[in-house]
This record gives structure tokens, C-alpha cells and sequence, in this order.
């Protein structure tokens, strides 16, 4: 017994002292972000930043919305800098709780109107489009239907698939409210559950099945598919626009914003603007396939372009009532 | 003067003067070293109702709107589905487990050493990890799927919902109750049984009518276990759509930012554990103190020949540790293997494996002996207040990781922001969530140790410190190192309390298997995933050695 329990506390100490150890390397105040989009994504183009200004950066990863529900919890003694966000919803919930700082006029300049916060308090640091994804080996594109409230039609009873517990459609759903009006929205609502549209966890899981047939359409945004076709060129899986404006056709954005309680807000607002440069632009294009937020970057070739995307005319900002969403979900049954 | 007489033994005063005081001064010092139990216990379980307390305080700002929203129709039908979740899960995982313990312990099973370690793996498996690949071999258009449909077979049962929550946990967790009930079975003496078969009962009613009541407390320490997992996991409830309590509570917290709501429901969850909690006090009470009552010592039970049973017994134990243990770590290998010939970059890990495990190791130890003054006070205390703090322990235990990692985030950040995002602030958080575990299997350890040895060290001149110490704790010795192995294994497989909680830039296992689930990687969700198994297994290798030691010395 008692060699096991040294044993023990050897392992313990020396595991201690191992972790100890970074922690105890770094002592000048680095840049703290809190990033919910995936750290393969951020960690590359925030160690750029790093070395071309000489900023140092510290990074927390997390859940978009797990980080927003930590910044939350935090409040006044929050120790982040920067929040960069996957969805609109999450900086508007963090805005709407006083949490984060206005950012400078030029600052807000840097992207088109429609991608940032009226009040100035974040921006959009690239674009993700809701499509419609389908099996190319079950359907054809003229096959599938010129708006999504033709989804709700009996014909595609069981062949939808969607993601009710994802911001993106929550957000997706939020413009169907404001655009078609809410009795509207609650039918079409209805209908789908009626016409029992597959409940996934997220979007990647509504193209995974689309891909397997498992259903024929999901509603998704437009990079996930780009995720399976690096793994394998030949998945039976395409995007589809839906045409004329439709609100279908949504384009949402991921973002950031400044904390009001940053102490290094100068910084912190120069990584903002660094992240709307050309380079940062031209890497998140290249690495997500996501739209990027300023002119001249060029997007994969397998993408419609954003201009020829005919999405509806939607103030971002209104997205952001998603209480009202969520209840209308929930008491349509789409969501628990 | 008191205080140092009792540290160094005798004072100046003459020693008959002493010797004539020692009854009076014996229940004083007892009286000491329990009141110290007390206080640390008292201390320890404060820690771990942090989260109830900040619940209770977000869901008073919700007012009346978060009482009209907790008896709305629909989070009592969520209530309902969680509760039906959770009760059968206790019940098939004590179906599954109890036998597979008895099959391992005390027959003639071909192999027993390898089904032990074997069936007891699936517990290592995360249920975020178990669910999805539960989904890959059995869903509409899985594995299964795939090989069946030369058969003729077009669809298979439908394995979201109910069903597939209910399989996949009950999976995972009947090894918290085959532990803990195999512990019972080595520990008690066969004497028992073999007066009841002398005194002319069969073999089953034996089983029935001796057996199955000494393994009470264990088995309702199991059951309990799995209930409460089952009404706190959220990766295998969400992977499979079912509806339950977590998911919602998931929804408010991160779809709509609603902390009061979110809280409102959490606290009915600490209610329905309360209620379970009093039915597990029911149950166990009733078996509590198995132990012999005669003189002598206990001998270890002649192994039962299966004979022709065996094959059923081998194609059981086959089944468990097929869908258990050599699905997931196939299809895990399978993944690797599909990302190796892509050449797929795997990450580094090195690094997490290392975090991981001295995160998790000193979590374990530190339960293991913070588990100690709870448990032995509810069952050595006549006090209602010490019994009760044993069982306050679990209240949280039902909390979805968000909420209490969330909860720790709040006081850490806001009351002590020098330790906030350090490795002091995530072992707090590890043990406060796995802290039930250690005090179950210590406590059931305890429940099968004779007080008559206690009191016969007490009568030979020792203090009661002196004797838990020598006494108690070697013998409950199985007990505290499973609780240990129990709560690291937990810690290495637990997610949201390791990503909100852990230092900046600490990575470890689970959080590397969560980044690359975002991002659809499988081969990168399956190095980290088979070391986190792998690691884990050696844990409970650590554990089942200890309890052959044990077993070996009664």
C-alpha cells in the first residue's frame, strides 16, 4: 500500500510541477481573446498577427455560445480583450448586456452596412450563406423548389432535414418572422414539423445525411459541404441558392467585438481591423470558404460568388430577437 | 492544557490521577475527532452546493415568470421524459451489471480475469464519443445498415429518441454498478450462504433470499450513480435527439442566453435528485452492515460451476464487450486508420495526454481524501446533520457539466480572480462534480467493515483517529482507490467544465476530441479518443488490482 501511494504522489507531483510550468513562463500581459470559432481555424492567423505587430495574443477556445454564456458570468471582472464570434446572436447578446465597447467610425467603415452593429459595437469578419443542400444522386437541381416555404409542402414530407438547436437556423428562422411576418412563419413552421422534417444536433450532421440519403434536402449553411468534399471530392452533395431574393437565401455573418472591459482596448480594436486586412480576409476565404468582408479577395471557384447570391434585404442587427424565435419554435414543437 | 495533554499523551499530572480520568477523557477526544471530520466535511460539501446556491439566486430574479415557466406543460412533460430516462437506465444497468458482477466473481467463467477488464471499459468511453459512434454502426444508414441490406433488410428500429439515450447510457454506465456489487460479492463471507444451504435452500432462493440482500447498499449505490448520469449526461441525449432535461437546459443557457430560465430548470433537476436520493437511502439502509457476526475470519467462496451455462455466459459477456468496448475502439481505429492513408495532419498528443492526466490524477486523489470525512460520518456519526452530509454531496451530481463549470466561472471570476483559469479553480471544479463518487465507494467500503474491530482497537487503547487510520482506512483500502479510479476516469473524459475551466492554452484530451468533432475531423477526433481510452483503462486496471489485493488478504 504504501509504495502504491508514493507512486501516487510522485505521479501527482510531478504532474503538478508539468503544468505548472507554462503558466509560470508567461508574465507580460498578452491580448486575451476568447474565440468561439475552432481553434484551427483562429490559432494560425492570430500567431500571424502575433509576429507581424509584435501583440502578444492568449486564446480560450470554446462554443460561440458556451464563450458568450462565460463572458456573461464574468461581467465587470472578465480577464478577454476580444470576443470573435461564429454568430450574430451571441454579440448581440453580449451588446444587449452592456458587455462590449463601441468601436471606432473607421473601424465599422471597413465592412459593407449591412455586416455590422448599428450601434458600432461589432462588425462581421466574413459571411456564411444559408443554402439549401441536396443528394445529387437522389435529385437534380430543377428539382427542388424556388423558395423554402415550398419545403413545408406535403411532396417533401420526410425528405428535409434541419438543425432547430443551431444559432444559424434560429437566426434563419428570426428572418422569416421579420420578413414574412410572424402568423406566416408560424405556419411554415407547423407545416415542417407536420411534415416530419428531421431534427439533427448540428449542420454538419444535416449534410452528413444528406450525403448517406438518409434525407434528400437539409438546411445548412453553405461551407459545411466544403468540409466533406476536402475529405472526398465525389460526395453526392450540392449547394442550392434559392433564387430571387428568397429569404431562403439568407446571409448571415461570424464577427467581433471589443470588451467594454478590456484594458487594452487600443489593441485589442487594431486586431479587429488587422482581421478586416487583406491577408486575414484572404486566409479565412481560403480556409472555410466563408465570403470574405472587404473587396479584391478572391473565393474558391466552387463558390457563388456573393454578388450573384440574390439574398433578401435584411437588417442583421434585428436578427438578434431570438427569444421570440425560440419560443415560437418551441411552441411549434420544432424544438424541445 | 487539555489540548496538550492530548498531543503529547500525558502531562506532569501523575499518571493514576490520569488513568482514573481516561473514561471521561475518551468521549471527550472521540467527540474531538469527529467534531474535526465534521467541520472538514462541512467545508467540503459547502464547496460542492456552490452551484445549487448560485442557481437559487438566478432563478430568484426570474421571479414569478421562471415558476410559471417551470409548470408549463412542457418542461414538465421534459421533466417527465428525464425521469423515465433515468429510471430505467437504473434499472437495465442493474440487470446488465449485476449479473456480469456474479458471472466474474463467483463462477467458473472461462477468461474471468479478461471479461472483468473488458466489461468494465465501455465506462471509459465518453458518452459524446459512444453516442456518435452508436449512431455510425446502428443509425438509418450506418454500419449495420450497410452489412444487413444484402440480407433483404430495408430498415432497421429507429435508434434516435428514447430507445437509442436508453441503450447507449445503459451501456456506459453498468460498470458503476458490476464494481461496486462485485466489490460486495468478494467481501462477503460465504459462511452466510453456506449456513443458508446447509439449512436445506436452494441454490437460487439462497441467491434471493442471502445474496442479493447483503449487495443492497452497493447496488443502490450504483443505481444511483447511473441514474444521476443518466440525468446528466447530455452528449448521448443530444447526439440521439431525445428530449431530455439537459438538452433544454443546454438550449436556454446557449440558444437564448436566458441564465434565469436555465436555472430554473436546473433546480428542478437538484429536486428530482433529492427525491432519488431519498429512495436510495430507503434501499441501501435496509442491507446496511454486512458483515460477520461471529469470530473468525472470512474466507473467499468456492467458484460456482456453470457447466453448460457457460456458453450463455460467454455469448453475454461477449455482447457487452463487443458493442462496448470493441465497436467504439474499431471504429475509432478505423477512422485513424482512413485519416492516415489521407494523410491527414494529426495534432500533437503529447502534450494533452500529460494535462490531462495530472489534471485528472490530482482530482482523484484529492476526492479520495476529501471523500473520507463525509462518508465515514454517515455511517460512524449518530448525528443527523454529519449522516446527511454524506448524501448532500450528490445534490449536484445531477447538474449538466455546463451548469456547474458556468457556476464556478461566476464565483471563480468574480471572488477569486487570481486562481480564476488556473488548475486550483478546474481540480475544484473536477472534484465538486465527481466528488459522489469517491463517497459512494468509500461509504459502501465502510458499510462491510465490522464497527467490532473499531471498537476492539478503541478498547486496546486507541484513538479514534489512531484508529481510522489503522483500522478503517486499510481496511476500506478497495473502496477508496476505486472511488479514486472512479473519479479519474470521469474527470479525463469531461468536457464542459475542462473548457470553461482549465488555464488559458492548457489543452487536454477531451477538449482536442471536442475541437475536431466541430470540425468534422474524425481522424483527429480518434487519436485523441483512443488515448483518452486507453489511459482511462489503466486506471481501472489500477482499480481491480487493488480489489484482488483486498480480496486476497480477507
Amino acid at each position: 500500500m504504501r509504495k502504491t501511494f508514493r507512486l501516487f504522489t510522485l505521479l501527482a507531483l510531478s504532474g503538478l510541477i508539468a503544468a505548472s510550468l507554462p503558466a509560470a513562463a508567461q508574465d507580460a500581459s498578452p491580448l486575451v481573446v476568447y474565440s468561439g470559432r475552432s481553434e484551427g481555424l483562429i490559432a494560425p492567423i492570430l500567431e500571424q498577427f502575433s509576429a507581424e505587430t509584435g501583440i502578444p495574443v492568449e486564446v480560450r477556445y470554446g462554443g460561440t455560445a458556451e464563450m458568450a454564456a462565460t463572458l456573461l458570468e464574468e461581467g465587470a471582472n472578465s480577464p478577454a480583450d476580444v470576443f470573435i464570434a461564429q454568430d450574430a446572436g451571441a454579440l448581440g447578446a453580449l451588446a444587449q448586456a452592456g458587455l462590449l465597447a463601441p468601436l471606432k467610425p473607421e473601424t465599422v467603415a471597413l465592412v459593407p452596412a449591412a455586416f455590422a452593429s448599428p450601434d458600432s459595437v461589432w462588425v462581421g469578419l466574413s459571411g456564411r450563406a444559408r443554402v439549401l443542400v441536396y443528394n445529387t444522386e437522389i435529385l437534380g437541381e430543377e428539382q427542388l423548389p424556388a423558395s423554402i416555404t415550398d419545403l413545408a409542402d406535403p411532396a417533401w414530407a420526410g425528405r428535409v432535414g434541419w438543425a432547430p438547436t443551431n444559432a444559424s437556423l434560429q437566426a434563419h428562422v428570426t428572418a422569416l418572422r421579420i420578413l414574412l411576418g410572424e402568423d406566416a412563419a408560424r405556419a411554415w413552421l407547423e407545416a415542417m414539423v407536420a411534415n416530419a422534417t428531421q431534427s439533427y444536433d448540428n449542420n454538419r450532421a444535416v449534410v452528413q445525411a444528406v450525403i448517406d440519403g438518409e434525407i434528400e434536402v437539409g438546411l445548412v449553411n453553405h461551407y459545411y459541404l466544403f468540409g466533406f468534399l476536402a475529405e472526398d471530392p465525389d460526395v453526392p452533395a450540392a449547394n442550392y441558392f434559392f433564387p430571387d431574393g428568397d429569404v431562403g437565401s439568407l446571409i448571415n455573418i461570424a464577427g467581433a467585438g471589443v470588451l467594454a472591459t478590456s484594458d487594452q482596448a487600443e489593441a485589442a480594436e487594431s486586431l479587429i481591423v488587422w482581421l478586416l486586412g487583406e491577408s486575414a480576409q484572404t486566409y479565412f476565404a481560403e480556409q472555410t470558404y466563408e465570403y470574405p468582408m472587404i473587396d479584391g479577395v478572391a473565393i474558391d471557384a466552387r463558390l457563388t460568388a456573393l454578388d450573384e447570391i440574390q439574398s433578401p434585404e435584411i437588417d442583421l442587427t434585428d436578427l438578434s430577437d431570438l427569444e421570440a424565435t425560440l419560443e415560437l419554435l418551441s411552441e411549434t414543437g420544432a424544438l424541445p | 492544557m487539555q489540548l496538550t495533554r492530548s498531543i503529547f499523551g500525558f502531562g506532569s499530572d501523575a499518571r493514576w490521577l490520569m488513568a482514573l480520568r481516561a473514561p471521561l477523557r475518551r468521549v471527550r477526544r472521540r467527540s474531538r475527532t469527529m467534531s474535526i471530520l465534521a467541520v472538514i466535511a462541512a467545508l467540503t460539501i459547502a464547496v460542492t452546493l456552490l452551484p445549487i446556491a448560485y442557481l437559487a439566486v438566478r432563478a430568484l430574479g426570474s421571479g414569478s415568470e421562471g415558476l410559471a415557466y417551470a409548470l408549463s406543460p412542457r418542461t414538465l412533460a421534459v421533466v417527465g421524459n428525464s425521469i423515465a430516462l433515468a429510471a430505467a437506465v437504473a434499472i437495465s444497468a442493474a440487470l446488465v451489471g449485476v449479473p456480469f458482477a456474479w458471472l466474474t466473481t463467483r463462477t467458473t467463467l472461462p477468461l474471468r480475469r479478461f471479461w472483468l477488464v473488458a466489461g468494465s471499459l465501455p465506462m471509459v468511453i465518453p458518452s459524446y464519443i459512444g453516442a456518435m459512434i452508436f449512431i455510425a454502426a446502428f443509425g438509418p444508414r450506418g454500419l449495420a445498415a450497410d452489412l444487413l441490406a444484402p440480407l433483404g433488410v430495408e430498415k432497421l428500429p429507429p435508434i434516435y429518441g428514447f430507445v437509442g439515450a436508453w441503450l447507449s447510457i445503459t451501456l456506459f454506465t453498468y460498470p458503476f454498478v458490476a464494481l461496486p456489487v462485485r466489490a460486495a460479492l468478494l467481501n462477503t463471507d460465504p459462511a452466510q450462504e453456506e449456513a443458508a444451504r446447509s439449512l436445506g435452500l436452494r441454490r437460487r432462493a439462497v441467491f434471493w433470499q442471502v445474496t442479493l440482500p447483503q449487495l443492497r447498499p452497493a447496488l443502490a449505490a450504483g443505481m444511483l450513480l447511473s441514474a444521476l448520469y443518466a440525468l446528466s449526461d447530455f452528449g448521448a441525449v443530444a447526439l440521439m435527439r431525445f428530449d431530455a432535461f439537459t438538452r433544454v437546459i443546454y438550449t436556454q443557457y446557449t440558444s437564448s442566453f436566458d441564465r434565469e430560465r436555465a436555472a430554473v430548470l436546473a433546480l428542478m433537476l437538484v429536486a428530482v435528485t433529492v427525491a432519488i436520493l431519498a429512495l436510495e437511502r430507503r434501499i441501501s439502509r435496509r442491507g446496511s452492515g454486512n458483515y460477520r457476526a461471529g469470530t473468525g475470519c472470512a474466507r473467499r467462496s468456492a467458484p460456482i460451476r456453470l457447466g453448460v451455462w457457460a456458453i450463455p455466459a460467454l455469448l453475454f459477456c461477449g455482447l457487452l464487450v463487443g458493442v462496448g468496448v470493441a465497436l467504439p475502439v474499431g471504429l475509432l481505429l478505423s477512422w485513424l486508420l482512413r485519416g492516415a492513408v489521407a494523410g491527414a495532419e494529426l495534432s500533437p498528443v503529447v502534450a494533452p495526454t500529460l494535462n490531462s492526466l495530472s489534471a485528472s490524477l490530482l482530482s482523484a486523489l484529492a476526492s479520495a481524501l476529501l471523500a473520507i470525512p463525509p462518508a465515514y460520518l454517515a455511517l460512524r456519526s449518530r448525528s443527523r446533520f454529519r449522516q446527511w452530509l454524506g448524501s448532500a454531496a450528490y445534490l449536484g451530481n445531477a447538474l449538466p457539466g455546463l451548469v456547474v463549470a458556468l457556476a464556478f466561472v461566476f464565483f471563480a471570476s468574480n471572488l477569486l480572480p487570481s486562481l480564476y483559469q488556473t488548475m486550483p479553480i478546474l481540480i475544484l471544479g473536477y472534484c465538486t462534480r465527481f466528488l459522489p463518487l469517491s463517497i459512494g465507494a468509500t461509504r459502501s467500503a465502510l458499510t462491510q467493515i465490522n464497527p467490532r474491530l473499531e471498537d476492539a482497537g478503541r478498547g486496546l487503547g486507541l484513538r479514534r483517529w489512531q484508529v481510522i487510520l489503522r483500522i478503517t482506512a486499510p481496511l476500506a483500502r478497495a473502496g477508496i482507490t476505486s472511488g479514486a479510479a472512479l473519479v479519474f476516469l470521469s474527470a479525463m473524459k469531461e468536457l464542459p467544465t475542462t473548457l470553461l475551466l482549465a488555464p488559458t492554452g492548457f489543452e487536454t484530451l477531451p477538449a482536442d476530441i471536442w475541437t475536431a468533432t466541430s470540425e468534422a475531423r474524425f481522424a483527429q477526433i480518434a487519436a485523441p479518443a483512443l488515448l483518452l481510452v486507453l489511459v482511462s483503462a489503466l486506471s481501472l486496471m489500477v482499480m481491480l488490482w487493488q480489489e484482488r489485493q483486498t480480496a486476497d488478504r480477507l
